[in-house]
């Protein structure tokens, strides 16, 4: 039986659907949701390896840069009202994170509140020793240049979560973890699911997708005026899932949020970034979404039925970061009449100079953009396009190749057609990513208590 | 006479690597059928002819009214490697409503 604060029921809310997602709605979720537990999800796949090298420079550094501000905005009322923390903003580095998050703690006079940070994840050794074959990229990983990759990080299952919370956890802070498992764990350790109870390993994990995004269960990523409209959007509510034993569940938020729950925006998230809809793989379990239903079930709550699973895939899925040149961009715009043959030429001029120069630039990409940001009404009182913004972004082999870029739209002031204005222009290093498997036996996750 | 997508289905856009996956759902469950016969892999495969996809999969769901678009090389390398101003491909979804479908005159 649960131990949560509704009977027959486990309620978990999401908190966070990416890393700068907004804060207030996780703080409404926390004071008024009357949750058991609190997800963020705030790790994109390449997240990681750009908090990896920042822990390469600084071994304190490599968690979530909005952790302190998330933790220091619901940590008291979590506290208060026994609600349990799970999050993967521990990034490259969740020991630091569950360090950093005891001494908030603490500096909110809170005392005894045990931390669990999970491990484990980061495979860039076995990685490196195994050289696995690249999938949807031609090669291993050692083609990727040994000296390029940054980081390789592998997509855990729930039970570490599950272990960290039998063991008395409130707060849990993980690296790269499945999106779904961060709310699988919770359930398990409620339900007391076993690990090849695929059907409700399947809807624990449908739970977890359609909360994993926060916003976009709940009427974000969802408006279209006149088609489908949400109201009060600048005050969107983040959802919550009430979870039975069974595995089914409701969705919902908090009364007198914004936004919308209904039987729409469930089955937009549902399918969102999913493949076959029978086969969603995660390290816990292959989920089947197929025969997922929606019932309307009151003001903003919708009823889940269905959703089951088959056997979990015998790898891991691991994303490799790695660094593969550098993207360079210049923009500028042109209004009034005759705004799209200027632009034209305008792209026209910088891909020219660029082959004069001799940059080292490849795979380059030129195209016109707009529609009212230069008080061009005029204009679209002839019929013509009012303006276009003329965007170059190229490849660079090396950054001052890909500043070149920028540097060439920007000299579209007093070398180029008539009239641009409001250039810009940004070079950054790329860091990719690629995806490998490694069998399930080369992870061994590991929990790091800290006690605040 | 024709129907534009927008006014019987709705859409949302996300990404895995190089694979955009674009979900049609039907506002009415009485025009699945009709979506389900003429939103063909390949009539998407050509309203996104400038994309030049390596693979086009659809997955039906006729209990959500919906359908399932799985677009393979969708994003010239994907997030991390695109020029593109929307790398991850998410207006995509929208770009396909503008799509429009021969229907029968009643």
């Amino acid at each position: 039986m649960t131990g949560g604060r509704h009977p027959g029921r486990i309620r978990i809310g999401c908190g966070a659907g990416f890393s700068g997602d907004r804060i207030e709605p996780a703080v409404e979720l926390a004071v008024h949701g009357e949750l058991d537990y609190l997800v963020f999800e705030c790790l994109a796949e390449r997240t990681i390896a750009l908090a990896q090298r920042a822990r390469h420079a600084n071994p304190a550094a490599g968690s979530d840069p909005l952790l302190s501000a998330r933790m220091r905005a619901v940590l008291g009322t979590c506290a208060e009202q026994g609600v349990r923390i799970i999050t993967n903003m521990g990034a490259a580095n969740p020991r630091a994170a569950a360090a950093q998050v005891a001494d908030i703690a603490r500096g909110l006079g809170l005392r005894g509140l045990k931390i669990a940070a999970i491990t484990g994840d980061d495979v860039l050794e076995a990685v490196m020793a195994g050289n696995p074959p690249l999938i949807g990229l031609a090669g291993r990983v050692e083609d990727l240049g040994r000296d390029r990759i940054v980081s390789a990080n592998a997509y855990l299952g729930a039970a570490p979560i599950t272990r960290a919370l039998a063991n008395g956890a409130q707060i849990v802070i993980t690296g790269r973890m499945a999106d779904p498992a961060l709310f699988l764990g919770p359930l398990v350790h409620e339900f007391g699911w076993a690990w090849d109870d695929w059907t409700r390993l399947g809807r624990g994990t449908l739970v977890g997708h359609l909360l994993e995004c926060a916003g976009q269960v709940t009427g974000g990523y969802f408006a279209d005026p006149g088609f489908k409209d949400v109201a009060d959007l600048a005050r969107l509510g983040f959802p919550f899932a009430d979870v039975t034993l069974d595995g089914g569940c409701h969705v919902s938020k908090v009364t007198g949020s914004g936004g919308l729950v209904d039987v729409r925006t469930c089955t937009e998230q549902l399918l969102y970034e999913i493949g076959d809809p029978a086969a969603y793989l995660t390290p816990d379990v292959t989920a089947d979404f197929s025969g997922v239903g929606f019932v309307a079930d009151g003001p903003d709550r919708v009823l889940v039925t269905g959703g089951g699973g088959r056997p979990a895939p015998q790898d891991l899925k691991v994303s490799v970061g790695y660094l593969d040149g550098y993207v360079g961009e210049g923009q500028i715009s042109y209004a009034g009449p005759n705004a799209v043959a200027r632009g034209r030429l305008a792209l026209a001029i910088v891909a020219e100079r660029l082959k004069l120069t001799g940059a080292a630039v490849d795979d380059l990409r030129s195209e016109l953009i707009g529609v009212d940001a230069f008080y061009a009404a005029a204009a679209e009182a002839h019929g013509q396009v009012p303006e276009v913004r003329a965007r170059v972004a190229g490849r660079g082999k090396t950054m001052s190749a890909a500043e070149q870029i920028g540097a060439e739209v920007e000299s579209l002031y007093t070398n180029g057609p008539a009239g641009g204005g409001g250039a810009t222009r940004s070079a950054a290093p790329v860091m990719a990513i690629a995806s490998v498997l490694i069998p399930r036996t080369a992870v061994s996750p590991r929990i790091h208590w800290v006690t605040a | 006479m024709k129907i534009a997508l927008h006014r019987l289905a709705h859409t949302r856009t996300g990404d895995k690597g190089d694979v955009s996956m674009i979900s049609v759902i039907a506002y009415r469950p009485q025009d699945y059928p009709f979506l389900a016969q003429e939103l063909t892999p390949a009539l998407v495969a050509a309203h996104f002819s400038a994309l030049a996809l390596t693979k086009i999969e659809r997955f039906e769901l006729p209990a959500l009214g919906a359908l399932n678009f799985v677009l393979h090389g969708a994003l010239r390398g994907g997030v991390t490697r695109s020029l593109a101003l929307d790398a991850h491909g998410k207006t995509l979804g929208h770009v396909l409503l503008a799509l429009e479908l021969e229907v029968e005159d009643s």
